[in-house]
């Protein structure tokens, strides 16, 4: 990649962290906004939403914080290796969800092997495959902000 | 109302999905192109949304498919709710295809210096 | 654990290859992802080796596997169509012909990957080197599933999953020439509207029959649906046109040229062997299994195929003459051979059924093609690592200086001709005798203007391999034994196909059946 910006860019020469309103609702926005997209995820399994809409709200939060105090500093809160690993790690989640019902007795992604009766089961393997889509999801929503502001 | 008039959304995601192709052919811009070519799959998009539209028996649009608290649906007819989810994975697939040609746009620029596809056709004749 | 892999064999065909490549991704630095690689390659070849062989021995001539619980769940009435009745959950068949592809794929990238170690390190930067093998078993897995899978969206899915790796892979290119990244950019904007028109196409179909399952589409297709549907032929005409793209049919093989000539040469070499030949096996599945022969042959589209193969077979060959780099002469040349591939499956017989021995030529001239474009590519490659580029200029005495690539050249030349004792002969062989068995004489002269065309393409390669002074300067010795090592594998193949098919022809005999019977 290119040269990096220095990592401490003083906040007075970001255009949108010089506004002393954009800084103080971006602070107080983010944590609903995570909540909210962890709230999406969790409650795909039986209302609109899943680890798809819930993963790009996860990564709005943090893209928020980016535009406002620069891209170097949003950095330092979830490394490059980070987001890297963690995309990868979120498919892999899922696969080993699937691979539970795999190796217990049934095909790939049978849920039913997750917990003592179907029902519960089911819903607890669609739990953990919206986390590991939300996981992928915002992880490589972060990485396309990311890496088109940084070239 | 002429019968044709019926199939409204379908003549929007036709016409619609010709504004993107004519995009993406004509632009000399590559975001330019690319731009078109997201309206080419929103286009599509319009058309499996509009397939899961399904009447009730009193001519009236079926409802939304979720869950109700006694655990059926919540109406008696209901939207079909496969083409929802079919268009969500080709939604991701879109947004997957334009993060990639970004990204090789991006690298054009920097390794060619510009993205108007005719000058990058001088460039590599010249080569 | 042993009966869980057999019992789970369709499904671990692509998720092997799918955990290895986020696994390779994620840890394969200091020169680990090769070997994580070449073992998942391998690995995966042998899966699919054991699911070709389940197949055979299956009396019913396939295998299914349906993914989760769904299949017995109680069925959804999703009135798409009134009355219809959705299967939910994704099911896989394997038959002969997916057995076939299958095996042509995993191996030939086993085989790809075994020769890219070298190669990658002087095109690939270091820092993305872990990427890259990640990516490429991605793509692999995209083309498996592709090819296994028995559900009409799973495969559009499936097909973006190894599009949009392939145009990575193609623009990891820039470092050699930069050129592949305006390649790539081609590519993917052709691609993208392919594979939008293979989207509505099946968007289509699902209106029409309520199902996304390939078997039951078929059964609805053939038993319910009258003939001459609108809706139905839209979508006949739009996955035609998709799969054509994908299988880089004429006219609508302008991507291919650039993104062979510019990538990286494993990525050559693994797209020329695996990626069109999936586009056309998604192309046979839903021409001959889901739309079913009785429907597309009396379409006038099946002779547009035949006029369209003929005109790639002379197109391909003309342009493939007039290159001077090499991998761009290879690219046009399987232009043309894509044309070999088609025609065999559009030799119709008097009572309106698709003639055996064409389809089987056309079957084993995948299998041909995909082992001798990949030795060529190999050799061009082994050029590649010795000289940083390959212009006819380059291969001046080289017979002398690298004789062993030479010879990787000269008899894969000799297979795309069709000399006999390769494997190209038998496959011509094959598809000119269905032509003529089906009184196609305008198409029997094709096949034989395209074979001399290619006998003066190959020549300008040999040519000056043998006759050429070399150029005054550092002489650059032969290849290291790894780089040429899958030239030579795969030369080896292509002349025990030639001599014996074995397991292979019993494969494509049956795939042939499947075809020429009608679908399965």
């Amino acid at each position: 990649m290119s040269e990096q910006p220095p990592l401490q860019e003083p906040l007075e020469r970001l255009p949108l962290a010089k506004q002393p309103v954009l800084r103080q609702v971006t602070k107080i926005l983010i944590p609903f906004v995570i909540v909210f997209g962890l709230y999406v995820i969790t409650h795909g399994d039986y209302g609109p939403g899943g680890g798809f809409q819930g993963g790009v709200i996860l990564a709005a939060a943090y893209i928020l914080f980016a535009l406002v105090y620069g891209v170097a500093r949003a950095r330092r809160v979830i490394p490059r290796k980070a987001t890297d690993v963690l995309a990868a790690v979120g498919v892999l989640f899922y696969g080993a969800v699937g691979l539970v019902g795999l190796f217990g007795g049934g095909t790939f992604l049978d849920y039913d092997f997750l917990g003592t009766d179907p029902a519960s089961a089911q819903a607890l393997g669609m739990f953990l495959v919206e986390l590991g889509v939300g996981l992928t999801v915002a992880s490589v929503m972060v990485t396309v902000f990311t890496e088109m502001v940084e070239a | 109302m002429p019968p044709w008039a019926g199939h409204f959304n379908y003549w929007i995601y036709v016409v619609l999905m010709m504004v993107g192709l004519y995009a993406a052919i004509a632009k000399g811009n590559l975001v330019k192109k690319l731009l078109g070519l997201s309206l080419f799959q929103t286009g599509i998009f319009i058309f499996y949304i509009s397939t899961s539209v399904i009447l009730t028996e009193s001519g009236q649009f079926a409802t939304v498919p979720i869950l109700a608290e006694h655990g059926g649906p919540l109406t008696e007819t209901y939207a079909n709710p496969l083409p929802h989810v079919l268009i969500l994975t080709a939604i991701v697939v879109s947004v997957s295809t334009m993060a990639v040609a970004l990204a090789i746009v991006v690298n054009i620029k920097r390794e060619f210096g510009t993205i108007e596809s005719d000058e990058l056709l001088e460039q590599e004749l010249a080569e | 654990m042993t009966a869980g892999v057999l019992r789970n064999l369709p499904a671990l065909v692509v998720i092997v290859p799918l955990f290895m490549g986020l696994v390779t991704a994620i840890l394969g630095r200091q020169g680990r992802a090769h070997w994580l690689a070449l073992a998942t390659a391998w690995v995966t070849f042998g899966l699919t080796g054991l699911l070709a062989y389940e197949v055979l021995q299956s009396p019913l001539g396939f295998v299914t596997y349906t993914f989760g619980p769904w299949a017995d769940a109680v069925p959804l009435n999703l009135a798409a169509r009134p009355g219809a009745v959705a299967t939910p959950g994704i099911e896989y068949r394997v038959d002969h012909l997916n057995a076939l592809f299958l095996v042509i794929v995993a191996g030939m990238t086993a085989i790809v990957i075994l020769g890219a170690r070298l190669s990658l390190k002087k095109e690939i930067p270091e820092d993305r080197r872990h990427v890259f093998y990640g990516v490429l078993l991605l793509c692999l897995t995209g083309l498996l599933g592709i090819t296994i899978t028995g559900d009409a969206f799973n495969l559009y899915v499936l097909l973006e999953i190894s599009s949009l790796t392939a145009y990575a892979l193609v623009a990891m290119g820039k470092s050699r020439d930069k050129r592949a990244l305006t390649a790539s950019f081609h590519y993917l904007l052709l691609g993208t509207v392919g594979a939008s028109l293979i989207l509505i196409g099946i968007g289509y179909l699902f209106m029409v029959t309520g199902t996304l399952n390939m078997t039951e589409m078929a059964r609805i297709l053939q038993e319910e649906i009258p003939r001459r549907n609108k809706t139905v032929s839209t979508a006949f005409a739009l996955l035609l046109a998709g799969f054509g793209l994908k299988a880089a049919l004429f006219p609508l093989h302008a991507w291919l040229p650039n993104a062979y000539t510019y990538s990286p040469s494993v990525v050559s070499t693994f797209l020329a062997s695996t990626a069109t030949k999936v586009g056309l096996y998604a192309g046979l599945r839903f021409y001959f299994t889901i739309f079913g022969a009785d429907y597309t042959i009396s379409t006038f589209a099946n002779e547009a195929l035949l006029f369209l193969a003929c005109a790639a077979i002379l197109h391909g060959s003309v342009m493939a003459i007039q290159q001077t780099n090499v991998k761009r002469l290879l690219a046009y040349s399987s232009v043309a051979q894509i044309g070999y591939l088609v025609i065999g499956f559009c030799l119709v017989d008097a009572s309106g059924h698709p003639i055996e021995s064409g389809v089987t030529g056309s079957l084993l001239h995948v299998a041909n093609h995909a082992v001798v474009k990949g030795a060529l590519f190999v050799a061009a490659g082994a050029v590649v690592y010795r000289c940083g580029a390959v212009h006819l200029d380059d291969l001046r005495g080289l017979a002398r200086k690298m004789p062993l690539t030479f010879t990787a050249f000269a008899v894969g030349g000799l297979s795309l001709i069709g000399v006999p004792l390769t494997g190209g002969f038998i496959s011509k062989w094959h598809i000119v005798s269905g032509a003529i068995e089906g009184g196609y004489y305008p198409v029997v002269a094709v096949i034989l203007i395209g074979s001399l065309l290619a006998v003066v393409y190959v020549l300008r390669m040999i040519e000056p391999m043998v006759f050429g002074k070399p150029e005054e300067g550092p002489q650059v010795g032969e290849a290291p034994p790894s780089v040429i090592l899958p030239a030579w594998i795969l030369i080896g193949i292509s002349i025990y196909f030639g001599v014996n098919g074995g397991a292979l022809r019993e494969l494509v005999e049956g795939a042939a059946k499947t075809i020429a019977g009608g679908g399965s």
